[in-house]
């Protein structure tokens, strides 16, 4: 029961090559809480994964270890064909540009304006560019997120789903080839939780970028999962379709889909 | 049971402290000195820690300059030795009351002010978003604040130390009519180029342990707002702390030196 992908079902992973992230008998414990217990898991090109875990599971957790904010005790991790583990500091840099993430509580630098924000990775990471050309870039991820007005305000005068849709749009601008989404729904209410689930299925299909989103809403389990991954007791307990899943007779993934 | 708790916190707490800011400095000063350099966040920082500190140190020193005077002079008069205060308040204003005081005004204002800052960055993920997207926050943040405030003390130690002697002389010359050029010319023949170069070169260490501990507690902050008043609060008053070991060690040197 408790071996890696018991109840995995190995939909989607046919339809693709190489994955753009692996992850193998991945462990993080803080002192005797051991969140991770060998986790495996498979991010294939262009797909939607969700991964779906109580509250305190080591989703975060996880999702920090990927873009190594956090450095796992044990494990083979690799992320767009690259060792992270071993990577010195300026190649990780590198690295981390083509993986976007969106925090939780959108970690919008609040000292600066949405055109700053949106601008800093940018300047940081892309040839100078002209001003025009910024200009263009800005207003280009702005219009993808609905948001085209607020260039010169500042995260404070932001609602909650703005900031969420900012973060997305900062992410978006060094054209990511993985966006990993730590709960993006969490602390929204439903009506925007809808337009950030739209939101994120449209940028999927336009920039084509390949999504790890982890959740314990349903709702974005049901609308945007290709494929579902049950993190249960620190390991990958169960993978599947949503209806795969939704069907299964275990009392610990019926209890997610009741 | 409480002694034991309190010698455990003794031994492990102040140790692991202390290794943990030091290891903190030496990352810093690593990042300091390797390219690529934040030059525009470094400029934004001088003119922050510096410019905006400029009122406060100001008004300090010159006040500092006449409560000495004043508080002196009695003392002084009664002894028959009232022409040489100007020497004295050279000697006082120069090696001791100036840097110390304005690093102590500066860890109160700028470490604390750090603290929060980078405290606020820690517990909202804004540093962790710097570095997934390929922003070394250690170079960006931490390097640059560091950086200004090592080079921004000494130039506020050298305008207090001014505007110190400046008010000293004014009351100088209310009570006792020292016109200005005999009162400076008293006051800096008592002091050496030993003196400037040695509280000069304190006031560097000043800002930099003003600096590394505002950002270190920045860095280190946990649990919500709670943990951004805490950083702040714990950066004056592990900076303050460091200031005058400092000063005891940078005394002992200078002493060492004039020996020699």
């Amino acid at each position: 029961m408790n071996t890696s992908g018991s109840h995995i079902s190995e939909t989607k992973t046919s339809d693709h090559t190489k994955p753009l992230i692996t992850i193998r008998g991945m462990y993080k414990s803080y002192g005797d809480n051991h969140v991770l217990n060998g986790f495996d898991m498979d991010l294939y090109d262009e797909e939607i994964l969700v991964i779906l875990g109580k509250s305190g599971s080591g989703k975060s957790v996880l999702l920090r270890c990927i873009v190594r904010l956090e450095e796992q005790d044990a494990g083979e991790l690799e992320v767009l064909g690259q060792d992270i583990s071993n990577l010195e500091h300026s190649d990780l840099d590198k690295l981390r540009t083509e993986v976007g993430f969106l925090f939780q509580g959108s970690a919008l630098y609040d000292s600066m304006t949405v055109r700053e924000n949106l601008l800093f990775p940018l300047r940081r990471h892309k040839e100078r560019m002209s001003d025009k050309t910024e200009d263009e870039l800005v207003k280009q991820v702005l219009k993808s997120v609905g948001l085209e007005h607020t260039e010169e305000l500042l995260p404070a005068e932001l609602s909650g789903g703005m900031k969420r849709r900012i973060a997305l749009a900062r992410t978006l601008i060094l054209r990511p080839k993985i966006i990993l989404y730590d709960e993006p729904t969490t602390g929204l209410d439903p009506i925007t939780s809808k337009e950030i689930v739209e939101l994120i299925r449209e940028i999927k299909e336009t920039y084509h970028t390949t999504s790890l989103i982890i959740t314990h809403d349903m709702d974005v389990v049901r609308v945007l999962s290709d494929r579902v991954i049950i993190l249960w007791d620190g390991i990958n307990y169960a993978q599947g379709t949503y209806e795969e899943l939704a069907k299964s007779n275990d009392p610990k993934i019926k209890a997610f889909f009741k | 049971m409480a002694g034991e708790k309190s010698k455990d916190w003794l031994n492990l707490d102040v140790f692991n402290e202390t290794g943990k800011i030091g290891l903190f400095a030496a990352r810093t000063l690593r990042e300091m000195v390797r390219p690529p350099f934040e030059w525009k966040e470094l400029i934004r920082q001088c003119y922050q820690i510096g410019y905006e500190s400029l009122f406060l140190v100001g008004i300090t020193g010159a006040i500092m300059g006449m409560v000495l005077t004043l508080q002196t002079r009695p003392t002084m008069v009664e002894f028959g030795a009232a022409t040489y205060m100007p020497n004295m308040i050279g000697i006082a204003m120069v090696r001791e009351i100036g840097p110390v005081i304005t690093a102590l005004i500066c860890a109160g204002k700028v470490a604390s002010s750090i603290g929060a800052e980078l405290g606020s960055m820690k517990v909202t993920e804004q540093i962790a978003a710097m570095e997934v997207s390929g922003t070394n926050p250690m170079k960006y943040l931490v390097a640059t604040r560091t950086l200004a405030t090592t080079l921004m003390v000494p130039i506020l130690v050298l305008m207090a130390d001014a505007l110190g002697l400046f008010t000293a002389w004014m009351v100088e010359w209310i009570k006792a009519d020292f016109t200005f050029r005999l009162f400076f010319d008293k006051a800096f023949a008592s002091l050496s180029y030993g003196d400037l170069l040695f509280a000069t070169g304190k006031s560097f260490f000043f800002g930099f342990a003003i600096g590394i501990v505002g950002c270190y507690k920045g860095f280190e902050a946990k649990r919500g707002t709670a943990g951004v008043g805490s950083a702040a609060n714990s950066a004056v008053v592990i900076a303050s702390l460091i200031l005058f070991i400092i000063d005891l060690l940078a005394v002992l040197v200078a002493e060492i030196v004039y020996d020699l």
